[in-house]
Order: structure tokens, then C-alpha cells, then sequence
């Protein structure tokens, strides 16, 4: 095991004598941990033809947590040092007055990485950082003066953390991260639209932009705001809906991924809590929440409690099978966590929320729905979403749509919101395609008000009903 | 407690020295704490304690007309002396924009207003806990309500603004908030909704049976809802969406949105945008104001601006930067709007659900729909159906979709504007919105 960020360096206090304090401080409660976490993350944009800003920013600090039954106490500083430890020990045992618990000892452990640890920051230099910046503005102005706007970025960030339990056992991970990302604005007769389009996870930024890829980034982007200058008005009402593989998924993502977290479900706040085993969707869906697959934006070699993160079944067959669990709901379940329990960072408490949720290929083409859907809608790309997760009512923005009439796609169609019902949307789904596709590594899911980097997949589907927000009657 | 003003002084005066040293023509730093304790109550039990304490510090840095920025939450002297040197260098290799500088040495804030926004009350978590006991007995008291989750910050902040043109100010700010999330459930459904209270003065906060009444009762009226089929309709806004609508107001005319021409009103400065009746103000120095401010984020100082006089649009939001690109003066609106509101209507609450003989009143929109380029606006909902003024029954799973140009021009205010967050407007109707169902 590598430590890459020693925390005690430079503090006053000892890893032995902060290991007492931890130690001290759960010893009669059911589960806590001192988590330490050092990010070093920078952000370089380019907008309206200038390096708009070049920021970086370092952070450190701990997050202690102590569980006693159903309760958590938290306490968080920037401060590594005796008296913040202590102080905030003493903050977590005013909370948790006569506790008398049994220190859970018990972690899983594995040997698997799925990521590499490098520093993505310091492996580009910031001259060619800004050269390919003001690459990608030149080429895409290049393109014709229908381009009005072009903005840019590179945002890169390596997490160190470390985990010390009560009685000192440690893990650790260090963590990259990157993302590129193009957004572009088009004019034509007055009319103004706009394409984004990104590429990133858990590799250097040349894993992803060598041989001038960057420049299928910007094709990308400019595609999507030339298809929606000549869109036109979206129809309102409940119709079929065919979704493109890919970055789509983040209406798995809303309409189930959420109400499968294990915190919503023990409060019973979820409306899948009394669903467990039961017909959850069509035969033939399978969904589950992996966060092994290498250098995935989701992906975690262990969470933020140091479990080892696992490829986690939700749905099989339409069946569902799990709920997506942290150490805290999984004992208080009666379960076994899956490796879920994430934090924005530091600041925050551990939740459990998804890695990446992904619907596997079934056997029809996606050529088949579209022919098989008189009038509906063709949606290739969405902006986000958001659920509620007690009605199961969620929400997705298309960014990329087209109308279906008899079976064939017709013309694009302007941004609307499809709204739909969470437990019963997969029982609509009538057709799985076999072309299972990943997003391509920008999605971050908030919960909670923390954000975390997620990561989405699925075939081509269509859904016999959902309600199209637009305004044509 | 919170570090004082002297010990923020210092790191910033210490960066400001440093930065000189190194190079820099001018540079700016703000340094800040906050520090928050939380209770979190489940089904009236402690669930949760949560104490946070936060120091960072951020510094920009120019050479000339080249820019670059560092933030972090290490103060200790060492950590900064390698970032600042580390900005500096990032700041050598950025690419010059003639539109980079501090502010206009006659615009910063000189004399600092009393606004009262700091309360030395400190509320120990067992009395929090006491509060949240009757807030939640309070909000279970119906059979309906099968869950409920409360929460009862305390937030003190401190900070320092300082650049190298001599401005150094900052102050104390202190909030106390209190929530409560419930959830109703009957045989047909289950559904949530919730309550808020945020003040800057303890006495001020909502009474705790207030506010698990509401939170309940808003939860247990939304239960079985029907679905109803698309058609226009009349849309009235409850005062906690309306607010919505102006804060996407406020992206459109900020001056970054303006110069990057990514705004859907560029260019309409003195031309009438909303309904003649319409007025929205600005006021950073509304006293206890959960917006008030001094002066913006890089010490320009803020007069009220009247943005919106009889329909007509009258200011951007103007920042330094994007100013000068504009040919514009900053109105110290860097970091966005303070007290932002629409004047009270002439009409009352009860006159505005009987205006129609039949309207959608929306008391929640999900989805992230507002697009400021083009003005589109299409986001899920929920809500009431209203029958000649009266409720007649809870409606969801629709959505509500217009273009903002279009809605501007559609709204009627009623008069019961209260000033519960930093945004706030009256209930609002507009007219000629689509709704998609069945």
C-alpha cells in the first residue's frame, strides 16, 4: 500500500497518537472513522476567445464520525492537529451521550485498482494546457460565421484519502480525475443555440485529447447546436419515446438509481422500499451499479468508508434484486455494504449513491423501434435530470431530439423536459437494443448537496408512454 | 468561535506582501471562516449532529494584464508561500486580456452601513434539540405523515476582502435555520413537501409549531393526485417557484451573460421587457437582509438599482471585468444580486386564484429547464387544480413550458410579497403557458 499523502507530516500530532483519539472516541459505538483527504484540482477555461481563468486550489482536511445505533455525529476541520482531533472528539461524544454499541471491525478487503495513481495535473503542462484551448477556439471559429461563442475547459483534480478505523487499521486510495469539455454557441436569423459535448475519468488528459481528438469534442458539440438551430417547437402530451444509447441512461439514473439508494429505502421514503423480489420492469431489463470497470469517472477502487467497491445487481430480468447500500444502512438493513458509501469530501457525510448505473444490451436494433413508433419522439442527448424520489416523479432535459412520424425520424425538435413515474417507467419499456453504450465520463449526480462523479450506460430503448414538456398542442 | 478580523487581516495582508514580492502588479485575496452546527431529527429522534468549521482563502493575482487564481483551506505560512509562488508563475504563462484589472479606485466601498447582520446568540445544540422536538411533534401530529426529517443550523462567518489598491474590509454575518421535510402517505400515493425558516437573528426564526403545521399540512394536500390532459392555461406560481423566475431573470442580464451574447436579453436596455405594471428591485441595504451586503466580492460598492421600472429593463448586473469589456461601470453586482424582488401587485392572493375560471397553481417544478440563450423554459411540476378560485384537487407528473420573452409580458403580481429568502417575489400568474399531461 502506498501512502502518497502522509497527513501527519507536518501536524503536531502523531498517526499514533491521532489513532488513540480515534480509538478512544468509538470505542463504545457501532461504527466511525476518521476519513483525511488532501485534493489538489485546477481549472483552466477559455471563453470569448481569451483564457478566461487559470485557478488552482488545494485542500486538506478530516471528516470524524462516530455511529451509535441509528445516530451519526460529525465533525470536520481544516486543521490536522491535537487540539482540532480532540476538539472535534469531544464535539462527536456530546452528541452520542451513553452509547453502548460494539466497534464493528469488520472490512472487506481486496488487492484490485482501477485506476492508476497519477497526478493529472502536473502530466500536461500549462502551456499546452492553453495551446490546445485556443486550438480548439480557432478550429471551431474556423468553421463558419454562424459561430458566435466558444468556451473550453480542462478540469483535473488528484484526491488522496485515508481511512483510519478504531483500533488504527488504514486504507487508502489516491484518486485522478479529468474533464474536457466544449460548449459552443451558433446564430442563424437571429437564432441562437447552443451544443456542449465532453469526454473524461480516471486517466491522464492525453488519454483522452492525443492524435487531436480534441477535435471530435468540437465536432460534437457544434453538431448538436446546428441540429437545434433548425429545430422546432417540441409536442406536448403523454407519446413513444425512443432514447439513444449512452449518456441517456441518466434516465435510469433518475427514474430508478435513486430510489435504489439504501438510505431512502430503510426510511421508506423511496417508492421502491416494499418492492424488494418483486416485477420492478419489462423482462428483459437488467440494471446494475458498477464501480469496477477501469478508469471510469464513476469508478472507485474502495468507497469513501474503504469498502471495495463491487459490480452491484439492481434490476435482473426485471426482478429487483438490491438496493444500493453504505455501511450504516446495510447493518441497519441487515445487509452487507456494496461498496456505495460516498462524500462530496471532507465536509461532508457519507451517503450512498450510485458509481456507474448501467441497462444492459438486450437484442432488438435500434432501427426496429424507430420503425415500430407512428408518433413519438427520438431522443439522442439530455441535459440533466432530477426525481422525486418519495412520488417517483423524474425529470430529464432533452438537448438533442428529433419527432418520429410513421415510423421514420423526422425533424429535430427544441429542448423539452420528459417527465415520467419512476416505479412504473421500466414496465414500459417494450424494446432493448443490443448496442449498449457508456456515456462518455461527465456526469456528476448531486444528492443531498453533495456532488459526486458518476458515470451512465445503456442501450437504445423505447417507452411506450412518457409526457413530452413542449409547447405545440 | 469564528476568527476575528485580526487574524484574517493578517493571512490577507501576509498574501498581499507576498504576492508583491513575487511580482505581481496587483493582486486580491479574500479570506474566510464559517462555522456551522447542525441538528438532524428523524421521526422525532436525534439523527444526526454535524459541526463543520471552514478557513480558505483565495488570491488572484496580475501581472500586467495577466491573470491567475489559487484557493485552499492550508493557511499555515508554508502551504501559501509555495501556492502563491506557484500562482505566480501560472500567472506569467496566462495569455494577457486587456479587460483584466482590479476595480476603478473611486468605485470601492468606503464607508461601511450598520445592517445588521450578526447575532452573538449562540444556541447550544440541546436547545436546537428542543426546537425540533416540537417542530416534529408538531408535524407528525396527523396519521398521514409517515416520515419526518427536521434540521437546525447555526452559521457564523467572518471574512476579509483586501487588495493591493488599499481596500480591506469584512464583517460577521450569522444565520439560523430551521427545516422540515415530510412525507404523507394514503392508500393511492405518497408525496413530501416541506418548510424553511432562515433568518439572520435568532428571535426572528419561525415559531417551531408553525413550522411543522405547514410542513405537513403542504405535504398531506398533495396526496393523490391526478394527472390532467395537455392544454394553454392560466399558471399561477406559489411564492417559493415565482422567485424562480427571477432569478433567471437575473442570469440573463448578468454582464458576463450580455458580453458573451449568450443572453436572451442582450441588447434590451430601455426597451420594455415585461407587463407595464412590473417593477423589480435590487437593495443590498435592507436591514437584516439575507442578501445585504456592503459592497460585491471585489469591494465595488452597491446602490439599490430599480432593474425593472414600469416593465422596462434599466440595468445589467455589472461586474469590473465584464464592465469593461461592455464599456460599462461595475454596480458592484460581482457574484450576482443581494435583496432581489418584484414590487407587490395590486391585486390580493384570493382576487388572483379567482381571476380564471380555471388555473394550474404550482407549488414545485423539477428539472433544470431554463434556458438563458434562448429563453425556453420547459420543467417538470406539480401542484393544484383551481375552479373558479377555490382548490379542487392536486395534479403531477405534467409538465409547464413557455418562452420567458412571452412570460415576461404575461405576469400579474398579486400584493403579498414577504421577504422569506435573498429573491423574493409575490405569488405570480401568467397567462398563455402550455401545460403537457395525458
Amino acid at each position: 500500500m502506498s501512502h502518497m499523502s502522509n497527513f501527519f507530516e507536518k501536524s503536531d500530532v502523531s498517526r499514533k497518537e491521532a489513532e488513540s483519539i480515534i480509538s478512544d472516541t468509538l470505542q463504545k459505538c457501532d461504527d466511525g472513522e476518521l476519513y483525511l483527504e488532501n485534493s489538489k484540482s485546477e481549472s483552466i477555461l477559455l471563453d470569448d476567445n481569451k483564457i478566461k481563468n487559470s485557478s488552482y486550489n488545494s485542500d486538506l482536511g478530516f471528516g470524524f464520525r462516530a455511529i451509535s445505533d441509528e445516530v451519526v455525529a460529525y465533525s470536520h476541520s481544516n486543521e490536522i492537529s491535537k487540539n482540532s482531533l480532540k476538539q472535534s472528539s469531544e464535539n462527536l461524544k456530546s452528541t452520542l451521550k451513553s452509547v453502548k454499541g460494539t466497534y464493528n471491525y469488520e472490512i472487506p478487503k481486496s488487492n484490485k485498482k482501477y485506476y492508476d495513481n497519477i497526478n493529472p495535473i502536473e502530466q500536461k503542462s500549462l502551456n499546452e494546457k492553453i495551446k490546445i484551448l485556443n486550438d480548439v477556439n480557432d478550429y471551431l471559429r474556423s468553421k463558419g460565421d454562424k459561430v458566435k461563442q466558444v468556451t473550453a475547459n480542462f478540469l483535473g483534480e488528484q484526491k488522496s484519502v485515508e481511512i483510519i478505523r478504531s483500533g488504527g487499521e488504514t486504507l487508502s486510495d489516491v484518486r485522478p480525475l479529468v474533464r474536457f469539455n466544449v460548449s459552443v454557441m451558433v446564430e442563424k436569423d437571429g437564432r441562437k443555440e447552443t451544443g456542449v459535448y465532453g469526454v473524461g475519468g480516471r486517466q491522464s488528459y492525453d488519454s483522452y485529447l492525443k492524435d487531436e481528438n480534441w477535435k471530435s469534442v468540437c465536432d460534437e458539440a457544434l453538431r448538436i447546436a446546428s441540429v437545434n438551430l433548425e429545430s422546432k417547437p417540441a409536442p406536448a402530451g403523454e407519446m413513444k419515446v425512443v432514447l439513444g444509447p449512452g449518456w441517456p441512461a441518466i434516465l435510469i439514473h433518475e427514474a430508478v438509481g435513486h430510489g435504489l439508494e439504501g438510505d431512502f429505502n430503510r426510511k421508506k421514503t423511496s417508492a421502491f422500499h416494499n418492492l424488494m423480489g418483486q416485477k420492478v420492469a419489462s423482462e428483459g431489463v437488467t440494471i446494475i451499479d458498477d464501480g469496477t470497470i477501469d478508469n471510469r469517472r464513476g469508478s472507485l477502487t474502495i468507497d469513501d468508508e474503504g469498502t471495495p467497491t463491487e459490480k452491484t445487481v439492481l434490476i435482473e430480468n426485471g426482478i429487483l434484486k438490491n438496493f444500493m447500500q453504505d455501511r450504516l444502512n446495510a447493518r441497519l438493513m441487515k445487509t452487507r455494504s456494496t461498496g456505495s458509501g460516498r462524500r462530496e469530501n471532507y465536509r461532508h457525510i457519507v451517503l450512498p449513491r450510485m458509481r456507474n448505473t448501467m441497462m444492459l444490451s438486450g437484442k432488438q436494433t435500434q432501427e426496429e423501434m424507430i420503425k415500430a413508433v407512428d408518433k413519438g419522439i427520438f431522443a439522442v442527448s439530455f441535459g440533466g435530470g432530477q426525481v422525486d424520489i418519495t412520488s417517483g416523479k423524474f425529470v430529464f432535459n432533452c438537448t438533442e431530439a428529433y419527432e418520429i412520424v410513421n415510423g421514420k425520424i423526422g425533424s429535430p425538435i427544441k429542448g423539452a423536459t420528459l417527465i415520467g413515474d419512476g416505479p412504473s417507467i421500466l414496465k414500459e419499456v417494450s424494446m432493448v437494443g443490443n448496442d449498449m453504450m457508456m456515456d462518455p465520463g461527465i456526469g456528476t449526480c448531486g444528492k443531498a448537496g453533495q456532488g459526486v462523479p458518476v458515470g451512465v450506460a445503456q442501450p437504445s430503448i423505447l417507452i411506450n408512454k412518457m409526457t413530452v414538456g413542449g409547447t405545440k398542442l | 468561535m469564528v476568527k476575528d478580523q485580526e487574524f484574517l487581516e493578517t493571512k490577507a495582508s501576509y498574501c498581499l506582501g507576498l504576492a508583491k514580492k513575487l511580482g505581481a502588479t496587483d493582486s486580491s485575496v479574500i479570506v474566510k471562516n464559517s462555522i456551522s452546527e447542525t441538528v438532524n431529527f428523524r421521526n422525532k429522534k436525534l439523527d444526526e449532529s454535524n459541526r463543520s468549521d471552514d478557513l480558505g482563502l483565495s488570491i488572484t493575482t496580475y501581472i500586467g494584464k495577466k491573470k491567475s487564481s489559487i484557493s485552499s483551506s492550508n493557511l499555515l505560512n508554508d502551504n501559501l508561500n509555495i501556492l502563491i509562488e506557484k500562482c505566480i508563475e501560472t500567472t506569467k504563462n496566462t495569455p494577457e486580456d486587456e479587460f483584466n484589472s482590479l476595480p476603478d479606485r473611486d468605485l470601492f466601498a468606503k464607508e461601511a452601513k450598520e445592517l445588521n447582520l450578526y447575532d452573538e446568540t449562540h444556541i447550544e445544540n440541546n436547545q436546537k434539540i428542543d426546537y425540533l422536538k416540537k417542530l416534529e411533534a408538531a408535524a407528525s401530529n396527523d396519521k398521514k405523515i409517515v416520515n419526518t426529517e427536521s434540521s437546525f443550523t447555526q452559521n457564523k462567518s467572518n471574512f476579509v476582502l483586501a487588495n493591493s489598491e488599499g481596500f480591506c474590509d469584512g464583517y460577521k454575518t450569522s444565520s439560523f435555520t430551521a427545516s422540515s421535510v415530510t412525507v404523507a402517505k394514503d392508500e393511492k400515493s405518497m408525496e413530501r413537501d416541506y418548510e424553511y425558516s432562515s433568518k439572520c437573528f435568532l428571535k426572528d426564526l419561525d415559531d417551531a409549531d408553525e413550522l411543522g403545521n405547514l410542513a405537513a399540512n403542504q405535504t398531506i394536500r398533495k396526496l393523490s393526485p391526478k394527472k390532467i390532459g395537455s392544454e394553454k392555461i392560466a399558471i399561477i406560481f406559489d411564492k417559493r417557484i415565482a422567485k424562480g423566475v427571477l432569478s433567471t431573470f437575473a442570469s440573463a442580464i448578468s454582464s458576463s451573460a450580455i458580453s458573451r451574447g449568450t443572453s436572451f436579453l442582450k441588447d434590451k436596455v430601455n426597451q420594455k421587457i415585461f407587463s407595464d405594471k412590473i417593477n423589480v428591485f435590487d437593495k443590498p441595504d435592507m436591514l437584516k437582509g439575507l442578501g445585504s451586503r456592503n459592497f460585491d466580492s471585489e469591494g465595488v460598492k452597491t446602490d439599490t438599482l430599480k432593474l425593472v421600472d414600469q416593465g422596462i429593463l434599466k440595468h445589467y448586473l455589472i461586474d469590473t471585468y465584464n464592465g469593461k469589456k461592455l464599456n460599462l461601470k461595475s454596480n458592484g453586482r460581482c457574484g450576482g444580486t443581494s435583496n432581489l424582488y418584484f414590487e407587490n401587485g395590486n391585486i390580493n392572493f384570493k382576487d388572483l386564484l379567482n381571476s380564471h375560471s380555471k388555473s394550474l397553481y404550482i407549488t414545485e417544478t423539477i428539472g433544470h429547464g431554463s434556458n438563458i440563450v434562448t429563453g425556453d423554459y420547459s420543467v417538470g411540476a406539480t401542484g393544484f387544480l383551481i375552479e373558479n378560485g377555490e382548490f379542487k384537487y392536486p395534479i403531477n407528473e405534467i409538465t409547464i413550458a413557455g418562452n420567458f420573452k412571452d412570460m415576461f409580458q404575461n405576469i400579474t403580481l398579486a400584493n403579498d410579497l414577504e421577504f422569506k429568502y435573498a429573491t423574493n417575489s409575490p405569488t405570480m400568474l401568467i397567462e398563455g403557458m402550455v401545460v403537457a399531461g395525458k
